[in-house]
């Protein structure tokens, strides 16, 4: 972990690297950070908001939404570039002696840059749609970080063990998928039985999103408490666990990648 | 002792034999495979069967300051060593301990990405070796300067031509200061003049008082940097001694069967196919197979190899290297453009090409000959650069009364004239 501190520089700069790198060659650049919320959103207001009339607590739907499919789009990404961040580099980690853990982290850290940019896309439909962000909204940065851990913790997870067996690649499209309708972005928390929200909950991302609407469209009354808790506790379990792994088979990596 | 920074005690380093296979593993493989699968690859283990020694009971230490050069031929096992020193893979069994920051050129240009800029790659690589960015800002235009790419630093270096991309990638490399430092085969980079830039660089960096570790084929170079060499055969240190010593016993070993080589099966690339390199044989006038000839007589070098599919444009030739490592002359057996249009499609079947040195050429010492068959342009199916040695007897040389070693390998019999003016 000492290391890790020692080579924070060098986890900026790969940050840096990957934020640079993304975008190189395309044609709309880093308006894809924005299109793919942005359209993603489109296509849900039509189909769930407008067709299959799920409720949104008395929001419009096209905002209710794309507050949830920032994060999300955060985490989504996070997740594939991290679990392919130790094959992509198998150059470096071949070669040359860094902390390995450096290269799942900060492909997860390049994503918070298109995260910030959606945002502005957010405030400019919060303006349009004339709805002011509750007083809670302080509390913002605190779910961007459960996302970030969430997604480290899983990363840890797949990059190693993509290592190891390269059926991730293949699984990895699919849990997200997966992971996408088992988190409230196309519909509320509230069409979830009561009974059944905390079991919702164990997964985090379903504590992210809910707290992110809560913080600023102010679509319920109370915080979310108990729901926030499981989801905050399953991430942390998954983020120590993931590093343990992580830790127990880095010494392979070099020989196996 | 404190003054040792470089401890490695009974160092083993085992692989699995047929990596691909044992890394590749499906999930399927590991969660569903039978027990009968799981009990066969025990037993397989339990054998010794499945696994490959790359080093085995290394013993050695390396003291602050020291420069210290690893020969060895390919495979013996030099570059797993440079990467457990420099901790990218783990030892297997034994110790490996080191003090201080290491900086490895295991191969340069590692992390540069072709999209960015060389001024960005600059920060980005620099970061990877390990500098803090104030370091790399500090040294920046010395960087550019020794790089010689000043020019095109702001253009993204997949535009680069290969040999500014090496130069660039190598310059970011040569300006870390490590405690310990560790290169290997580096100084393929480049043209002469940029070589020589690098060996002034390293001898700069070990003059300052910093471990080097030293690893490379061209033994002109070991010989001048370093003073003390270790010799690794098959995973295991052979000799430690004062590099002139350890370069002889690398060059005196292995390759020569009195003066010919034949290729086992198993030696052979499975790339090389359709080539087959059968056996090279030195021999002199009488048609004998030598170990030594002499410089006043010819001596033929003969190539035996099979084709198993028709080759165009195949030429079959040799390096000729002296036992400092520097390149003597190359020759093919289709330089004559004449022979060149007669085989310019040869058929499957087995081949003889054979040369002749002329007599009076060769100055006395040992040579080293590479082999080297290759299609220009199209693919190079074979190549040992140390396929066989051989010795050069100058009994009766022109200017033997002077018993003294004569510099250069050329010992060319010349008309001199003198004339009182």
């Amino acid at each position: 972990m000492g290391d890790l501190w020692r080579y924070r520089e060098l986890i900026y700069f790969m940050t840096w690297r990957d934020v640079k790198v993304r975008y190189k060659q395309t044609l709309l650049g880093a308006s894809w950070a924005i299109l793919r919320p942005f359209l993603t959103m489109v296509v849900f207001s039509i189909f769930f908001g407008n067709l299959a009339k799920v409720p949104s607590d008395g929001i419009p739907y096209p905002i209710y939404t794309f507050t949830a499919l920032l994060p999300w789009e955060l985490f989504a990404t996070a997740l594939s570039q991290a679990s392919r961040s130790l094959v992509q580099n198998t150059n470096m980690v071949t070669k040359i002696y860094f902390p390995r853990m450096i290269l799942p982290i900060s492909s997860i850290l390049a994503g918070v840059v298109d995260f910030l940019v959606a945002f502005l896309v957010l405030i400019g439909m919060m303006i349009f749609y004339k709805i002011t962000p509750t007083v809670y909204i302080w509390t913002l940065p605190l779910y961007l970080l459960l996302t970030l851990v969430t997604a480290l913790g899983v990363g840890l997870w797949l990059s190693a063990l993509n290592v190891l067996y390269r059926d991730i690649n293949y699984i990895t499209p699919f849990l997200t998928q997966f992971w996408l309708y088992i988190t409230p972005i196309a519909y509320p928390v509230s069409m979830i039985p009561e009974k059944w929200r905390l079991i919702y909950a164990l997964n985090p991302m379903s504590g992210v999103v809910d707290g992110f609407r809560w913080a600023l469209l102010g679509n319920q009354q109370s915080a979310p408490g108990p729901m926030l808790i499981v989801s905050s506790v399953i991430a942390v379990v998954v983020l120590i666990s993931g590093l343990f792994y992580f830790r127990r088979m880095e010494r392979q990596f070099a020989d196996m990648v | 002792m404190s003054d040792t920074v470089i401890r490695v005690e009974n160092l083993g380093k085992r692989y699995h034999i047929g990596t691909a296979v044992a890394a590749y593993q499906t999930l399927r493989e590991t969660l569903g495979g039978s027990f009968q699968k799981v009990k066969e690859k025990k037993t397989l283990s339990d054998t010794g069967d499945n696994y490959i020694w790359a080093l085995r009971d290394l013993n050695f230490e390396v003291k602050q300051g020291q420069v210290l050069g690893i020969i060895g031929r390919n495979g013996a096992g030099k570059s797993t060593l440079l990467k457990i020193l420099s901790r990218v893979t783990y030892p297997t069994e034994g110790i490996a301990e080191i003090q201080g920051r290491v900086g490895s050129l295991l191969e340069v240009g590692t992390g540069f990405h072709p999209e960015l800029t060389g001024r960005e790659n600059i920060f980005l690589n620099g970061a990877i070796l390990g500098m803090k960015r104030t370091e790399i800002e500090k040294k920046f235009d010395e960087i550019v300067e020794f790089s010689e790419v000043e020019k095109f630093i702001d253009t993204p270096v997949k535009r680069y031509s290969s040999g500014m991309y090496l130069r660039l990638a190598f310059a970011v490399a040569a300006h870390l200061e490590p405690e310990i430092l560790v290169v290997d085969e580096v100084l393929a980079v480049g043209d002469a003049e940029f070589q020589r830039k690098c060996l002034g660089k390293m001898s700069n960096v070990a003059q300052q008082g910093r471990t080097v570790l030293f690893v490379s084929h061209n033994m002109s170079a070991v010989l001048r940097l370093t003073q003390e060499s270790l010799v690794i055969e098959k995973g295991r240190l052979a000799l430690r001694a004062p590099t002139a010593e350890a370069v002889d016993y690398y060059l005196s070993r292995g390759y020569s069967l009195e003066g010919q080589r034949i290729w086992q099966p198993d030696e052979i690339p499975e790339d090389a196919a359709p080539f087959q390199p059968v056996s090279l044989k030195v021999l002199n006038t009488a048609g004998i197979i030598v170990d030594t000839v002499r410089s006043i007589e010819p001596a033929i070098v003969e190539m035996e190899y099979m084709l198993h599919a028709p080759v165009t444009g195949l030429r079959v030739g040799m390096y000729l290297i002296s036992s400092r490592g520097e390149f003597v002359f190359t020759s093919f057996d289709t330089d004559d453009p004449g022979l060149f249009e007669k085989f310019s499609t040869r058929q499957p079947g087995r081949y003889i090409s054979r040369c002749v040195i002329p007599a009076d050429t060769l100055n006395e010492g040992r040579y080293i000959i590479g082999i080297n068959a290759s299609s220009y342009k199209i693919k190079r199916y074979f190549q040992d650069e140390q396929a066989l040695t051989f010795n050069v007897d100058a009994a009766g040389a022109p200017g033997m009364q002077w018993p003294e070693p004569r510099l250069g390998s050329y010992r060319p019999r010349l008309d001199w004239e003198i004339k009182r003016v």
